[in-house]
């Protein structure tokens, strides 16, 4: 399997430029989430009216599958109600999964569909999760009223 | 079964210049590609390749010789005690230990909890310190740490200085009284650092203190011998050394040895039960419960046998000449920073760098499109890496078998990576 298809132009344009860098200055929660196979970093903040996301911003350091995957996330979330969010995640998860029957959704996945190359380097499955873990976490704490917290990825969670 | 190898018919060392391109077919995994291209192997420091003689040993043993050992009278079972115990001493000799304090483990990291544990949790007490290294493997780290909590003891850490040897005068200011125990790696398995552990251990002892290093890179890379260490407790691992996983070895001095407590009890480690009691065996058998892992044994003697045939001095000699060409070509990589003293004298066959903005992870990606496999993380060093401000390096590192052109393969490979991220 050629690398031109896991490191396909838009998966490097996110990793160099992501849409929705630092931390947000008033955030309603923050999350920190670390993958200590890779040393895959992310903080991820967001704000919500309701359960609409209106802002979201993603600090992180790490490979670039992770970031890029963190990057579109961003984008693919923000305006969006946690619910719809919460689609996109599982979404995302079952394309990293080989699980999509037929082409990825290009409406609730955005850029994310150029990730399907992912799937076939299990390794790097869980970089490309660590963002939409993050989001889960972060949208589940902000919906009970919690402030935020470091999580560890647990490889027996979620995958 | 036995190919043409660099070694002379009567099976003495061979003094011509080693080349390993004799002994790569001995090894069968290089018949193997990936992605369409050889396999360049640069993770020996994780777990190396194992020659047909290894493997044909192991499997002799199993088809031919395989019986419990120790108890029964049959004579197969004694053509596998044999086995064994033949093993055990042809290990002993090749890091020239003796046989009565040669104990057979599963890893190097099971091989430093057995000290903690019967050694640790009985002498160690409130107030008493363990010195560590920033350098070292979580494997000689975590276990004391496991021991000061249930001690009451404490952990000190010797720096490493921005030229990634151990700071020895920082080593001198902690060294104290209260030193019971310093557990230092003979040889970096992320920076390549060749430790003094001679004069660590002359140190550790004027105080009072017992020394334990940490060999898995240095005996199958340097050959360190534990009687030229000086340390009291010395870990390796067949695994490392061409010999198979699941087998380990823990040399200690005999007295020492014998004046401890069990670690795993059980079988075979007894000499009399009661319901009430057992008393213990002689050492080495006292901390060998259990029924042992003399398949591997048997490939760990294989493997000793066909480095010693080589020669170490000559492994060690081909491995520098390797690392050193590496060294030389690595920098030409714009961006490349390479953490470790650079210079093969100071060096064993482990390079760590990082190349510029690129994450390791990507690195070892791009590598593995090129059939080169290579160790991208931390290397089971977090607090090394802490300590020069990284969370991960990507690691090359060398063997007897590796040669000249899989460097260049890396380089070249190197710098399409850069290429592809910048």
């Amino acid at each position: 399997m050629a690398l031109e298809e896991l490191y396909q132009e838009i998966i490097l344009d996110h990793y160099r430029k992501p849409r929705h860098p630092g931390r947000l200055a008033q955030a309603d929660v923050e999350v920190r989430h670390y993958n200590p196979v890779c040393g895959d970093q992310l903080t991820v903040g967001v704000k919500l009216d309701g359960d609409k996301i209106t802002d979201i911003a993603v600090e992180g350091v790490g490979c670039s599958i992770s970031q890029a995957a963190a990057s579109v996330m961003t984008e693919q979330v923000i305006g969006h109600t946690v619910p719809e969010a919460l689609e996109a995640s599982e979404a995302f998860r079952r394309l990293m999964h080989g699980e999509s029957e037929g082409e990825p959704d290009e409406e609730v996945l955005g850029d994310g569909v150029a990730f399907a190359g992912v799937a076939k380097y299990p390794v790097r499955i869980k970089c490309a999760l660590l963002g939409w873990m993050a989001l889960k976490d972060a949208a589940a704490r902000a919906l009970a009223g919690q402030d935020g917290g470091e999580t560890v990825y647990d490889e027996d969670e979620g995958s | 079964m036995t190919t043409t190898t660099d070694r002379s018919r009567d099976g003495t060392p061979d003094r011509a210049p080693f080349d390993p391109a004799r002994i790569r077919p001995d090894f069968p995994i290089f018949a193997r590609e990936f992605h369409g291209k050889p396999l360049i192997y640069l993770d020996s420091a994780n777990t190396s390749q194992k020659p047909d003689q290894v493997l044909a040993a192991m499997d002799d043993y199993y088809r031919r010789h395989n019986a419990n050992v120790h108890r029964a009278v049959y004579a197969l079972a004694e053509e596998a005690t044999f086995a064994l115990e033949e093993s055990r001493a042809k290990v002993a000799r090749f890091v020239g230990a003796s046989d009565r304090a040669t104990v057979f483990t599963k890893n190097v990291t099971e091989g430093i909890n057995l000290v903690a544990y019967a050694w640790g949790l009985r002498n160690l007490h409130e107030g008493d310190e363990i010195l560590v290294t920033e350098m070292e493997h979580h494997a000689n780290l975590v276990p004391w740490q496991m021991a000061a909590q249930l001690t009451g003891a404490r952990v000190r850490a010797i720096p490493v200085t921005d030229a990634f040897v151990l700071d020895l005068d920082a080593y001198d200011r902690l060294l104290s009284e209260r030193t019971k125990l310093v557990a230092v790696s003979a040889m970096s398995n992320v920076l390549g650092t060749i430790n003094p552990v001679p004069l660590i251990a002359e140190r550790a002892h004027a105080v009072g203190a017992l020394v334990l290093a940490d060999a898995a890179q240095a005996v199958p890379h340097l050959g360190v011998t534990f009687d030229g260490l000086g340390a009291d407790f010395m870990g390796f691992t067949g695994h490392k050394l061409l010999g198979p996983m699941g087998i380990g070895v823990l040399v200690a001095r005999p007295e020492l040895l014998d004046s401890m407590e069990p670690f795993q009890t059980g079988g075979e480690m007894i000499r009399q039960v009661t319901l009430e009691s057992a008393t213990w065996n002689d050492i080495p058998w006292r901390f060998e419960s259990g029924t042992p892992n003399v398949g591997g044994a048997v490939g760990l003697a294989a493997a000793v046998d066909y480095l010693g045939a080589i020669g170490m001095d000559r492994v060690r000699a081909h491995e520098a000449a390797v690392t050193a060409y590496a060294l030389e070509r690595l920098v030409e990589l714009d961006g490349l920073r390479l953490l470790g003293p650079g210079d093969v004298e100071q060096q064993g066959g482990v390079v760590s760098f990082t190349l510029g903005d690129v994450h390791p992870h990507d690195v070892a990606q791009v590598l593995d499109a090129e059939g080169i496999a290579v160790r991208a993380g931390d290397h089971c060093a977090m607090p090394l890496h802490t300590r020069f401000g990284l969370s991960a390096s990507t690691r090359v590192s060398f063997s007897v078998y590796s040669t000249n052109d899989e460097v260049d393969a890396l380089v070249t490979a190197l710098d399409k990576t850069q290429r592809l991220f910048a």
